[in-house]
């Protein structure tokens, strides 16, 4: 444990998630307020375990001010889906629910997952509920606990791929809060009379901070599993799932100008068999639980705890734990961490199709009509749809006789442009940012197009159009598109100023650079001009950007 | 120690007395000075002002207590301020924390020694909900702080070139406003643990010194209440200074509502919450254009009107009613014009034509429809005279002083195919820098004389002007009376009028209890009276318990269903039927206990 921090007090959100009764707070209390559209203070902290986040409209929030109203309070909700995968009536659910309550607008997260925005107080209930009753749910959504358990959705191997995700389910089923508060306050469940609610796996305070877990398959690893706190790597042994390797300490986020928070790739402690999984991932979660910076919120996640007590002491702890000791890690391979846009079949002749989502945002938007495109499609779909870890969908299980139907109708609706966008438009991803993010230091999504517009005419320059170079740009440096392993990446600081990072590469086992410091566009535009145009002129066969980058770098290029 | 008064100049005191008072002033040393300056304004006060009015002394005034004011948006500069905040008290020192959001700007002309830790964010701007506080620093509002004592703590982050900007900006400007440094500003980056305790601690040591230097006995000073005769009245008004013209329905609002801010500095002018304003409103000029251009005639033409001859576009933009409309006018203008579909009109036995003409038209509508050739004198001959408008004041005196506010509902439609305005409304909304006002008293409508008796205020709209004054005037005084409010308007999200105020009050305990009914929120349409019967209960308990009941509002709709509303709960709380609970209502009016104010 870092020293410093020992005698510290605790900090405020441990404060408010012992103090609340599981997780009750004054939720009951906040909700019936008529005075604001608002939570209490210590129910907004409460609010994320329930899975939905207090923002507001922060293009408005000077000028609110001035009118003497409280800023525009609306909601983002946030429906846990394990693995990505959800059925058609489920689709459809959250498709009514983003056009009665929120803003017409149905977002695919980064972790798989849906987000609603804009939900007002007085409708909070209403939603939460219609999400349970379509079997999806947002407790654990956010907030310090395990969050939407990742999965490689699409796998050519569909034994592999249907047995990985059925230990993506199971473990997020396993990891749930099990607070009766949830059904107590949403869905009218009865209230305890007695003080026996428990949690048998977090305890009273739950954990440190949040906590990722994904599970990759090979050749793909589009969870970015080196991201995750927690990560297990899928091993495939005559066409069937033997185990996993298992990775952790896994952490994107840090904070501007505090050099004791980094980004970290998580290292390989092993392998266990598919029916150890659950043992590692609970008594993983208890390390953390118990040994987890409860001070410093900046410190909390489990890659700090790794780093101050040493890789070997926290293997020799889990192994005590669980009672069996892990196997050697096996050989793998990991090709790429995008999706491969289009059809493919799969094994079991039933086919997939990928479309390219911008920045996971469905919205009707003139001709673009992706909300309704897809409400449409899900009619008519009897498969299976599977959200990717890069903002895009996979319209899964289509049968032969159904996919003209379905090709027709993404042509109707503009969500055929991964066929007319270029490849590096297919691959960039953005956080949500302005003006809904409160933590949110500059443009993100909203900046997506305008930047990759300034990169594509760089690419045309160079004659470099057809690469694949993967461009993530999030508002602030807690990294939810995951920017710090881009070939290129953003990070924002302030109005139009960004960290430009450098050196991400295709698998995702490499940071990127912090190469230009809180660059305003101009500035990124020129670099990113030299950079590409060195690379077009010298770079090796098949090399990426990411790899010349690091190559010129480590040469002493400057 | 002031030079003694010079005599000659001094012609409202008799000789005899100010030779009297130099002479004492002579003999007292400082301290003494400081306390007769006290009792002789309380002898003041009480002599002008009846018991109830007079000023309480506040914290803010005391030498001997130290505000301590933080603008934070990541909660360092909070986490700072309580540990200043503890470690002072610690040392004995009194002191006062405020969020920069939750201070009153008007304040600091009372503060004597302020610490302040501020944080800047994005490129250089000051923490989110601040900026009334900042936007007041930085006016002529700001007042001179000349014994003012203050020292800054900046926070900001060193790779961004404004560094500390916020925390620069407030330190020079106190510094410009007359005040001095008790420490000099220091400026912490991302690491600022070290820097703020070291400031922490200067600051604690260098207060205490000041506190045992000064010796001062703390005599609150009260303000003195000058003359209690309106010198400025609907003949003579008084041209106040437009200081904040502010819409305070959101941009998504059906309505256009602004909250106005006039200064009264240098009338004496004084009022009571519960006091209407009177405003000389100058006429829409798009829609003088438009009677000119119906007359057909230039604005120079001149005119006579009350014996004196004036140019036709002055008469019809100060001096003439035409934005509403009256049976007189229907009558002059029938008169003038012999237009025979008017006098049967206003003769008609079926009085549901006319009604209409006089709810839906303007004299400009009349003039359109029965069109006629006429001057202009004859048209001046039919209208009537331009009338003040009033409006139910929205400020405490006590609380702002030389400041009048109101809660103004801008009226601007479309009809019978052209613009149509409001006189008054527009005139205050628009970009006049000074409007000439009075104060009409509105006795029937004060607090209630004794501070601690409850009062339930219900208001629609705009009419939630008086309960805002109420409210602040009350807090002002620290009196201890509960405060209800029900307050009705169309959609939360945006005409939530005055919203940070009330959030504000209900944090402090000035106000209570507050029912928010919005109509236009979901299919089924909720008004305040809805709320009363909903709370029948414990509306009816305070009733029984001596609270006072504010009704404010519309003439036509509200106050007929509140009252209904108020005699259902009666009704059904005493089990009796409705000629009952009107006598009961009946009483209270008797006893000044339900007072309205509707228009």
């Amino acid at each position: 444990m870092n020293d410093t921090n020992k005698n510290a007090p605790v900090s405020a959100v441990e404060r408010i998630k012992r103090n609340s009764n599981y997780l009750r707070g004054t939720l009951v209390e906040s909700l019936a307020d008529p005075a604001t559209g608002g939570l209490a203070a210590d129910d907004i902290q409460l609010s994320k375990l329930h899975g939905f986040y207090q923002q507001d409209d922060r293009d408005r929030r000077t000028e609110r001010t001035r009118q003497k109203l409280e800023p525009a309070y609306s909601f983002m909700i946030r429906a846990r889906v394990p693995g990505g995968i959800c059925t058609p009536a489920q689709w459809l659910k959250m498709d009514e629910l983003a056009r009665v309550y929120a803003n017409n607008t149905l977002r695919l997260t980064t972790r798989q997952a849906f987000q609603l925005h804009g939900v007002l107080k007085g409708d909070l209930k209403t939603t939460i509920q219609s999400i349970n009753e379509s079997l999806l749910d947002t407790i654990a959504a956010c907030g310090d606990v395990n969050r939407n358990v990742m999965c490689t959705p699409l796998a050519e191997a569909s034994k592999v791929h249907g047995d990985a995700l059925a230990w993506a389910q199971r473990i997020s089923a396993h990891l749930s809060p099990q607070t009766s508060a949830y059904h107590e306050i949403w869905l009218d469940g009865k209230k305890l009379i007695d003080n026996s609610d428990h949690e048998p796996i977090y305890g009273p305070v739950y954990l440190p901070r949040k906590f990722k877990i994904g599970i990759a398959i090979p050749p793909w690893n589009d969870v970015d599993v080196f991201t995750q706190d927690l990560g297990f790597i899928a091993i495939e042994r005559d066409g069937d799932l033997a185990g996993f390797n298992v990775t952790v300490g896994g952490g994107l986020g840090t904070s501007h100008g505090e050099p004791s928070t980094y980004p970290r790739l998580a290292e390989h402690i092993g392998y266990c068999t598919p029916d150890q999984v659950i043992t590692v991932a609970e008594h993983i979660v208890g390390i953390q639980r118990d040994y987890g910076d409860r001070n410093n919120r900046k410190h909390a996640r489990l890659k700090y705890t790794i780093d101050d007590r040493g890789l070997d002491w926290f293997v020799v702890e889990l192994e005590m734990r669980t009672g069996f000791a892990l196997l050697p890690g096996m050989p793998f391979d990991f090709e790429h961490n995008g999706d491969h846009f289009g059809w493919i079949d799969g094994v079991d002749s039933l086919g997939h199709l990928t479309l390219y989502i911008p920045s996971g945002r469905l919205q009707d938007d003139g001709e673009q009509t992706l909300l309704t495109g897809m409400r449409e499609i899900a009619r008519i779909h009897d498969g299976e749809f599977r959200l990717t870890p890069n903002q895009n969908v996979i319209i899964s299980r289509v049968s032969g006789a159904s996919r003209q139907r379905i090709d027709k109708l993404t042509r109707n609706h503009g969500l055929d442009l991964w066929r007319r966008v270029s490849p590096v438009r297919r691959r960039a991803l953005a956080c949500v940012a302005f003006p809904t993010c409160g933590l949110a230091m500059a443009e993100a999504e909203r900046h997506l197009p305008m930047l990759l517009k300034h990169i594509e005419a760089l690419l045309d320059k160079h004659a470099i159009g057809q690469e694949e170079i993967s461009v993530r740009i999030t508002g602030c440096p807690n990294g939810c598109a995951r920017p710090y392993v881009a070939e290129i990446g953003l990070i924002g600081k302030a109005p139009g100023r960004y960290n430009l990072m450098l050196g991400g590469n295709l698998s995702g086992n490499r940071l990127n650079r912090l190469h230009q410091e809180n660059a305003g566009e101009k500035e990124i535009i020129e670099t990113l001009d030299n950079w590409l145009g060195r690379y077009a002129a010298s770079r090796k066969k098949n090399e990426t950007f990411g790899d010349f980058y690091i190559r010129q770098q480590e040469q002493g290029a400057s | 120690m002031p030079a003694p008064i010079k005599i000659q100049d001094q012609p409202f005191i008799e000789h005899q007395s100010l030779v009297d008072l130099n002479n004492v002033g002579a003999r007292l040393d400082q301290a003494q000075l400081w306390w007769a300056s006290g009792y002789l304004a309380g002898l003041a006060a009480g002599d002008s002002v009846p018991a109830e009015a007079r000023p309480q002394p506040e914290q803010g005034l005391a030498s001997g207590s130290w505000t301590i004011l933080y603008g934070t948006e990541t909660g360092n500069a909070r986490q700072l301020a309580e540990i200043l905040c503890e470690q002072a008290g610690a040392a004995g020192l009194v002191t006062r924390l405020s969020d920069l959001r939750d201070y009153k700007p008007s304040s600091l002309r009372k503060e004597q020694n302020l610490l302040l830790i501020v944080a800047t964010h994005g490129l250089g701007e000051p923490p989110d909900g601040t900026e009334a506080f900042f936007d007041y620093l930085m006016s002529d509002r700001a007042p001179r702080v000349k014994s003012l004592s203050y020292s800054v703590l900046a926070l900001g982050d060193s790779s961004y070139e404004a560094f500390c900007a916020t925390g620069k900006t407030v330190d020079d400007r106190l510094a410009e406003l007359g005040g001095t440094r008790l420490h000099e500003r220091v400026d912490c980056d991302l690491d600022f643990e070290s820097d703020a305790q070291s400031w922490i601690e200067t600051v604690i040591a260098r207060s205490k010194q000041a506190a045992s230097a000064d010796e001062r006995p703390f005599v609150a000073v009260p303000q003195l209440h000058a003359i209690t005769t309106q010198r400025y009245t609907r003949q003579l008004p008084f041209n106040a200074e437009v200081l904040v013209n502010q819409k305070i329905t959101a941009r998504d609002s059906s309505k256009d509502i602004r909250h106005i801010e006039l200064s009264l500095d240098g009338s004496n002018i004084s009022y009571v919450p519960g006091d209407a304003l009177g405003v000389m409103a100058q006429n829409p000029p798009r829609l003088v254009e438009q009677y000119l251009q119906r007359l057909g005639v230039d604005g120079d033409t001149p005119v006579r009107l009350d014996d004196h001859e004036l140019p036709l576009n002055t008469a019809l933009s100060e001096r003439l009613e035409i934005t509403r409309m009256s049976r007189g006018f229907l009558e002059d203008y029938a008169g003038a014009t012999g237009d025979q579909r008017i006098v049967q009109l206003l003769g008609d036995k079926d009085r549901r034509m006319l009604k209409r003409y006089l709810d839906e038209y303007q004299p400009i509508d009349v003039l359109n429809e029965f069109t006629h050739a006429i001057s202009a004198q004859t048209l001046v001959g039919t209208l009537r005279k331009l009338t003040p408008r009033l409006y139910s004041i929205a400020s405490s005196p006590d609380a702002n002083p030389d400041e009048v506010h109101l809660a103004v509902a801008v009226v601007r439609y479309q009809a019978f195919g052209a613009p149509h305005w409001g006189s008054a409304s527009n005139f205050l909304a628009g970009d006049t820098t000074s409007i000439p006002v009075y104060i009409q008293p509105n006795s029937h409508f004060h607090l209630p004389k004794n501070e601690d008796t409850n009062i339930v205020m219900i208001g629609a709209g705009t009419s939630i002007a008086p309960f805002r004054a109420f409210v602040e005037h009350r807090q002002f005084h620290g009196a201890k009376g509960q405060n209800w409010l029900i307050f009705g308007n169309r959609n939360f999200s945006s005409d939530f009028l005055y919203q940070l105020e009330w959030q504000r009050h209900l944090k402090q305990g000035s106000l209570q209890r507050l029912d928010l009914a919005f109509s236009r929120d979901q299919a089924q349409k909720i008004y305040v009276q809805q709320r009363i019967r909903e709370r029948g209960r414990d509306l009816y308990d305070w009733l029984e318990n001596g609270a006072h009941l504010y009704l404010c509002g519309d003439a036509l709709n509200l106050a007929p269903d509140v009252h209904q509303a108020l005699i259902d709960v009666i009704g059904n709380q005493r089990g009796v039927k409705a000629e009952n609970a009107e006598d009961y209502l009946r009483d209270l009016k008797g006893n000044g206990r339900y007072n309205r104010d509707v228009y």
